[in-house]
């Protein structure tokens, strides 16, 4: 790793009790953005869990209650997120987790990102998104 | 006649060379030179350098600094002010670069290169089902394509039918559907085998997506050593960065193996693999770790053909490479002359090949997917454009030019079409195809090809470490170990903190940014009725196959993996009977088990 630059990203007071599960359901394997995000995360200081890949709707709901986490990230890139998503928000909602942070990304169309948000996703992060931005999105959300 | 069309004349007859220009005209200047490689005069060079840079460059930076303290390349590493003769001091012309068609290959694959035929444009093609898919084959042979190119789905790539419950939602939507050799009977439908070459975008499946090809050309009386075509079967990469795994990766390497084997002795025409580089840089590699990893995946093949007793000789030259072309132009093209360079040695001095055949690189490129934006997307055609010209520059055999619409969609048939259109105005309208290795030569791409190749052969010893001696193993363990997902990992986080930070630029994402600069593009959308109708045409095949047949087929796969023997044949067989892409799967995932990702970040 080179030299530090002004725009890496800073631990955050109080990120630790953050808990941020971030989830690649369905077999899409693009996993370049999920890691990059998490690993923005972490340097935030948010405690960061990461379901590796293949994962359905079921396991990672299963493991947003397990785990009692603040935020949901869903990564996909295989245009499969208007099944997807749905569904892991309908069992999140069926497990009481209401007050997560519902956050998707990936290569999703202005379109549906439109419908996603319809449906109750909180916010959807396209190609070209800085991470700092995401970092301090939920840094608003979760923590002001 | 003009001056020119007169010096062209006299070219014809032979008499232009440097020393003979006719009666030594007293022209501008002379053009003949001593050449810079003697003592004397490379010292009076250097002093000449020093003098410009006290003399001229100094007091100039006093009043014009430059943009930057350090300029770097797309993969960070420092480019620097001017390059010169010094840089390439120590390239020898017939060692390091050589002729064209002859190894070390750096100055082309090919004696002709693109003055005997331009390079292959190949577009990849596949969605919804095999019948959607025939349509845009035939659409694109009839602009001018010259070789079909299939991406498949997830469920297909990963190995379960339409019907898995692993497939809801994902049926036909990055790929055509297939399940049954009946898909494979309408994805060819009206285009002969035996005139097309045909590649394959699939991994741990592809010696059955193999077997289904094979099964439809014995089907239509095509002999199989017509065949030509390519799968990808590249699977330690599917390890390190694609992920579309099914198997673990040891017993998915033994499965390698079997289809080295039936090629060869088979279909000997066939590439049985497409050793890719373009998934590992686009999971965040720099360019030497593309060029590094693909180079060692390529070598572990290699040792895998030579653990069944074949001749690199023999199974070798059907063997090719692919790459992407990102967008630090010269960068690329410094990677493709050095990836040759590399290859032809190591397959000489490490694996005795001899033939030029064996140790010859052959290469697909596509255009960098990662490089596109979702902004402006009409801006991507230049993006793709500059990244065409890199890979041709730098002496691919086909090319693949990504659609301006990827960083939303699988591109539109719009979109498809520039892409093709954007390599015809290169291969037609610019020159660019009428010499050979036209950069060879530059101070500059020479020196960063030098470069190149001592950043891979850095990386190459590490992995030859990790495996004690072997470049197969090594692979093997570093996928274990997660050596090369950590590598790749901060590479690509290091790469978005530098997007972040502004030093790599995007034009209208992080600079030259502007409002309102929402093109509408009108985007391929999935049809919903794509997976009811694969389902419905897997119902059929399955209601209307002779069972029976099916449960032989696969009772002889079972007793081949069960004996270890060379599964293909059994492959073949049971592709014939109709049996499923899942059933066969299925089999070798009930021996083999599956693999979990490990989840580096």
């Amino acid at each position: 790793m080179s030299t530090r630059r002004d725009t890496d990203i800073d631990s955050i007071e109080g990120a630790d009790t953050v808990r941020v599960l971030v989830g690649k359901p369905g077999l899409d394997g693009h996993d370049r953005g999920a890691k990059v995000v998490a690993r923005a995360f972490r340097d935030a200081g948010f405690e960061v869990i990461y379901s590796g890949l293949r994962n359905s709707p079921e396991a990672i709901v299963q493991t947003a209650i397990q785990e009692d986490v603040d935020v949901v990230g869903l990564s996909i890139l295989s245009g499969a997120h208007d099944t997807l998503v749905p569904k892991t928000m309908e069992l999140l909602e069926d497990a009481g987790m209401t007050d997560v942070l519902f956050l998707v990304g990936g290569t999703i169309p202005d379109a549906d990102a439109k419908e996603l948000r319809e449906q109750g996703v909180d916010r959807v992060f396209g190609p070209d998104t800085d991470i700092n931005d995401i970092v301090d999105y939920v840094r608003r959300e979760v923590l002001e | 006649m003009s001056k020119e069309q007169e010096r062209d004349t006299e070219d014809v007859e032979g008499e232009n060379s440097v020393e003979g220009i006719p009666g030594e005209p007293e022209g501008f200047y002379d053009p003949g030179g001593d050449g810079m490689y003697d003592e004397e005069r490379f010292e009076q060079f250097r002093e000449d350098r020093q003098r410009w840079e006290e003399e001229t460059l100094e007091p100039w930076l006093e009043n014009h600094p430059e943009r930057e303290e350090r300029f770097e390349s797309l993969s960070g590493y420092e480019r620097k002010r001017l390059y010169t003769p010094e840089d390439v001091e120590d390239l020898d012309y017939e060692e390091d670069l050589g002729w064209p068609g002859e190894p070390p290959f750096t100055r082309g694959a090919y004696p002709t290169m693109y003055r005997g035929r331009r390079w292959t444009r190949r577009q990849i093609a596949g969605f919804e089902t095999a019948e959607e898919t025939n349509e845009r084959y035939k659409y694109l042979l009839d602009q001018g394509q010259t070789g079909l190119s299939t991406d498949f789905d997830h469920p297909t790539l990963t190995g379960y039918d339409s019907d898995d419950d692993h497939s809801e939602g994902e049926v036909g939507r990055i790929g055509v559907a297939i399940d049954t050799l009946a898909d494979f009977e309408d994805l060819f439908e009206d285009i002969p085998l035996d005139e097309v070459s045909t590649s394959m975008t699939i991994n741990s499946p592809a010696p059955i997506m193999l077997a289904f090809y094979v099964a439809l050309a014995d089907e239509r009386g095509v002999d199989r050593e017509k065949l030509r075509g390519t799968i990808q079967n590249s699977i330690f990469k599917e390890f390190i960065a694609q992920k579309t795994y099914a198997l673990p990766p040891r017993p998915n390497i033994e499965i390698v193996k079997d289809v080295i084997e039936f090629c060869t002795e088979e279909v000997p025409n066939w590439y049985w693999a497409n050793v890719s580089g373009y998934h590992t840089r686009e999971a965040g590699a720099t360019a030497a770790q593309e060029a590094a990893f693909t180079l060692a995946q390529g070598m572990g093949y290699v040792e895998c053909g030579l653990e069944r007793g074949l001749d690199p000789d023999d199974f070798a030259p059907r063997m090719s490479f692919f790459y992407v072309s990102q967008s630090d132009f010269f960068e690329e093209i410094a990677k493709f002359r050095a990836v040759r360079r590399i290859w032809a040695r190591v397959m000489n001095e490490r694996y005795d090949a001899e033939s030029d055949a064996a140790r010859r690189m052959r290469y697909h490129v596509q255009t960098a997917g990662e490089s596109l934006t979702a902004k402006e997307p009409m801006v991507n055609i230049v993006r793709t454009t500059t990244q065409a010209l890199a890979a041709v520059l730098g002496g691919c055999q086909s090319l693949h030019t990504n659609g301006y619409d990827e960083a939303l969609s699988i591109p539109s048939e719009d979109a498809m079409r520039l892409a093709l259109r954007t390599q015809q105005v290169l291969g037609y309208e610019t020159g660019i195809a009428d010499s050979i290795d036209p950069l060879g030569g530059s101070y500059q791409v020479e020196a960063m090809t030098s470069e190149m190749e001592e950043r891979v052969l850095d990386y190459l010893a590490d992995v030859e470490e990790l495996g004690e001696g072997s470049m197969k193993e090594g692979m093997l363990r570093g996928i274990e170990t997660g050596y090369f997902e950590q590598e790749i990992v901060d590479s690509s986080y290091e790469w978005e903190q530098r997007r972040a930070a502004g030093e790599i630029k995007k034009v209208g994402v992080n600079c030259f940014q502007q409002d309102d600069t929402d093109e509408e593009v009108d985007l391929f959308t999935a049809d919903p009725a794509t997976e009811q109708r694969q389902l419905d045409r897997l119902a059929t095949v399955k209601d209307e196959r002779d069972e029976e047949a099916v449960e032989a087929a696969l009772a002889g796969l079972q007793q081949a993996v069960d004996e270890g023997e060379n599964i293909m044949p059994h492959l073949v067989e049971a592709a014939k009977a109709y049996a499923t892409e899942g059933e066969m799967m299925g089999i070798l995932r009930e021996k083999y088990g599956t693999y979990d990702d490990p989840g580096v970040f």
